[in-house]
């Protein structure tokens, strides 16, 4: 039984710090700030939740916090994400050429 | 009435978010937290739509497992979606923002839906302006405010409306 928790634990860990991996990766690769923010905030939440999941079945007593934990994220990282991504719309940050259209500039009457 | 009800909501809940924290049930300890709670929730309940907007009707409670799966499921795909993206060399991408629509009243369902497509594949809501969301998209499919609505915000806004309306 142990046993066959660490070794999902294991493979949790592995799964989770990969899609943090793949973030950082993202971060780099990403043309914009916008786009930026979306490789930042989907990988991360999912990268840490699974690594949380990898800890729990390793470390069965910290189950509760580590669930706490996890749900704090869930709901802190997407308004964070989403604070950075109007503040940075709001100050006229660069978009990528690749931008194809912003309906939020449009209605505010400033030209894409 | 509502506001007691309320206030004892949230009361509990700190209480039980302490008690998990702490992992201890002994008198010293939990007679802090009885008290900081005590005190959080007198000055705050009034502002903690998250609890108080929930309709806590059997069909909410049902809706909101749903909403929870369909929220792993989407959470799962953008993550898969994303790693394509970034991991081909070629970086397909074709940013820009639309707009979208929701038919949902209540502020914390506005709030729920906003938090869920920043979290679902390639969608970031970067605005909220009343009913109109702005959501910044990596692979933009349609600027149409009625396509772009039904592709995201559709999927989760029919869980959210039971739960909060």
């Amino acid at each position: 039984m142990d046993g066959i928790l660490a070794l999902l634990g294991g493979i949790l860990l592995v799964a989770g710090t990969t899609f943090l991996l793949l973030g950082g990766l993202g971060l780099v690769r990403m043309p914009d700030v916008f786009n930026r923010i979306q490789a930042g905030t989907k990988a991360t939440t999912l990268g840490t939740l699974l690594s949380l999941a990898g800890i729990a079945c390793l470390q069965p007593a910290w189950a509760t916090k580590l669930l706490l934990i996890g749900l704090f994220i869930l709901f802190t990282n997407p308004i964070s994400s989403q604070v950075l991504a109007r503040a940075a719309h709001r100050i006229g940050t660069e978009k990528s050429p690749l931008t194809s259209v912003d309906r939020l500039a449009e209605d505010q009457g400033n030209t894409p | 009435m509502l506001k007691a009800v309320n206030f004892l909501v949230v009361w509990v809940l700190l209480v039980f978010f302490w008690v998990l924290l702490n992992g201890s049930l002994a008198t010293d300890v939990l007679l802090v937290g009885l008290i900081a709670s005590l005190i959080i929730s007198l000055l705050f309940s009034k502002d903690l739509a998250l609890i108080t907007e929930f309709r806590a009707t059997p069909p909410a409670f049902g809706a909101a497992l749903r909403y929870f799966l369909y929220f792993l499921k989407e959470l799962v795909k953008s993550n898969i979606r994303l790693a394509s993206i970034v991991l081909s060399p070629a970086l397909p991408l074709n940013p820009g923002i639309v707009k979208t629509r929701t038919r949902l009243k209540s502020r914390m369902g506005r709030l729920m839906l906003a938090n869920s497509i920043t979290l679902t594949p390639g969608t970031l809501t970067v605005e909220l302006d009343g009913e109109w969301l702005y959501v910044h998209w990596v692979t933009v499919e349609s600027t149409d405010i009625e396509a772009a609505t039904a592709e995201i915000v559709a999927g989760f806004e029919q869980h959210l409306e039971v739960m909060y309306g």
